[in-house]
């Protein structure tokens, strides 16, 4: 049976072979974040719940397990609204285009020590190049609703994601410069040494200055102004309804987990072990107990899962900025802040004066 | 080299596919019953006013116009990083002065107010 399969397997074309391959690896990476998002949904009204004394969901299944199913459920079976004025092609290709580079940018998250789905030289290229993209959605949503709300809402949302993009673009090339590399797999591999090597600690402004324009980027609360539910309704998917408005939902979820496993690639070492010259290095050689302790994926797992709720933290806390003062931060603010870093940074490099010892 | 972007590729297909394939099971098993009222623009209940293709803030256009030159900086900026170990005082002063041109810019236009929201 299993011999007879292989020899079926033999006769594909090498091509083929390779490429049923990578689709697996990719669905293999895909399916988990996508479940990741349904039950990311669940946390949200969970912590918010509990921060504001209350249980949240628990009526679906055990502790409201299940809810997260029955909402896609009851998305997909609602009727997707096709407004007569909207531009038809346009307008269902926008969610498409917003979901799209959030799970396409994971192909270069490196999981472990070369485990990538593509180990590529570019690697963050590509992630500024992939979470760029997601603003076409937004925009392109806006105008193709043809309605007041769905246009201000998006311009709204353009303005502010470009600027905080910026910003983002800077402390990424603060990274670049401690890690002198493009490639995801070097950058982890160049904080290998302990707590005080990740980059959070030497290049801290530019970590608090990424992780604030992720929010921002998300438009996640204290800076969700484009969806400012209170002026202008829902913003750019006011006209969205059924699972064309799920895909939206689910873009943003994806997004808020692509920018928490960057910030923990990029400045908190990624799947490296925060024990590492903590304890003693033979500890990391008992058999299960090393092996939890020492590098590992379930590290990356942790530390997403920690920036993920502070997320969800923000939103439970703060009040939201008014979009003056979001747009100040993002220029006068941050901008100047990641110049000058950068030419710390730069400088630090040149001298070799690294702040990575 | 290039069979390392292959990946990528097929990456981005699987998750431009998990995009459509929501909408098109959404659009097979959802009910379908459109009429009139629920195919015009929101507007809080009113007849549309006029086009929403309106007249917008000038502001938006200036803030797509410098970000598009942030943007460029930030992608020479990108091989410039890479490599600063190996060129040394020399390339960093370069940049030093190609963003000491970027920020006099900068300055002038937070100085004629390009940056303010009220």
């Amino acid at each position: 049976m299993l011999e007879a399969a292989l020899a079926v397997w033999d006769s594909i074309p090498v091509m083929i072979q390779t490429v049923t391959v990578l689709v697996i690896e990719v669905v293999a990476l895909v399916i988990p974040i996508m479940l990741s998002v349904a039950y990311l949904t669940l946390a949200e009204r969970k912590v918010i719940g509990y921060a504001q004394v209350r249980i949240g969901p628990n009526r679906v299944g055990p502790y409201g397990l299940g809810q997260p199913i029955a909402d896609g459920l009851k998305l997909v079976m609602k009727e997707i609204i096709l407004p007569t004025k909207a531009n038809k092609f346009l307008f269902v290709l926008a969610p498409i285009l917003s979901l799209g580079p959030a799970l396409a940018a994971w192909a270069v998250v490196p999981l472990y020590d070369g485990i990538a789905v593509a180990n590529i030289d570019a690697g963050l290229l590509y992630i500024l190049a992939m979470t760029s993209v997601g603003v076409y959605g937004v925009i392109i949503a806006g105008w193709a609703s043809n309605s007041k709300y769905a246009f201000l809402g998006a311009l709204r949302s353009a303005a502010q994601i470009v600027s905080y993009e910026i910003a983002m673009g800077f402390a990424l090339v603060g990274v670049l410069l401690a890690a002198g590399s493009l490639n995801l797999q070097t950058i982890v591999n160049a904080q290998n040494g302990g707590v005080l090597h990740w980059y959070f600690l030497p290049l801290l402004p530019l970590f608090m200055v990424y992780f604030i324009s992720g929010v921002a980027e998300t438009n996640r609360a204290p800076f969700d102004v484009a969806e400012g539910e209170s002026e202008i309704v829902a913003g750019f998917h006011v006209e969205y309804s059924g699972i064309a408005f799920g895909v939206f939902f689910l873009a943003e979820y994806a997004n808020m987990i692509l920018i928490s496993v960057l910030t923990a690639v990029l400045f908190c070492g990624g799947w490296l072990s925060p024990l590492q010259g903590v304890v003693p290095d033979t500890v990391f050689d008992i058999p299960v107990l090393g092996h939890l302790l020492g590098h590992g994926p379930h590290w990356l797992l942790a530390k997403t899962s920690f920036f993920l709720f502070l997320f969800l933290w923000f939103r439970a806390t703060f009040p939201r900025y008014r979009y003056d003062q979001i747009m100040r931060l993002g220029w006068k603010v941050f901008i100047p802040i990641t110049i000058v870093w950068l030419l710390v940074v730069g400088l630090m490099v040149v001298t070799g004066f690294g702040p990575w010892w | 080299m290039l069979e390392n972007y292959l990946p990528i590729m097929i990456f981005i297909i699987m998750g431009v596919v998990f995009g459509v394939a929501p909408i098109v099971v959404g659009k097979v098993l959802a009910v379908n019953r459109p009429d009139q009222a629920k195919l015009s623009p929101y507007e809080c209940g009113f007849e549309a006013f006029e086009d929403s293709r309106m007249k917008f803030d000038v502001r938006f256009y200036l803030v797509a116009i410098l970000f598009i030159i942030f943007d460029l900086e930030i992608a020479f900026l990108f091989p410039w990083a890479v490599v600063l170990q190996d060129i040394g005082m020399f390339g960093f002063l370069a940049m030093v002065v190609f963003l000491g041109i970027l920020v006099v810019g900068f300055i002038y236009e937070w100085k004629r107010g390009a940056l303010e929201w009220e």
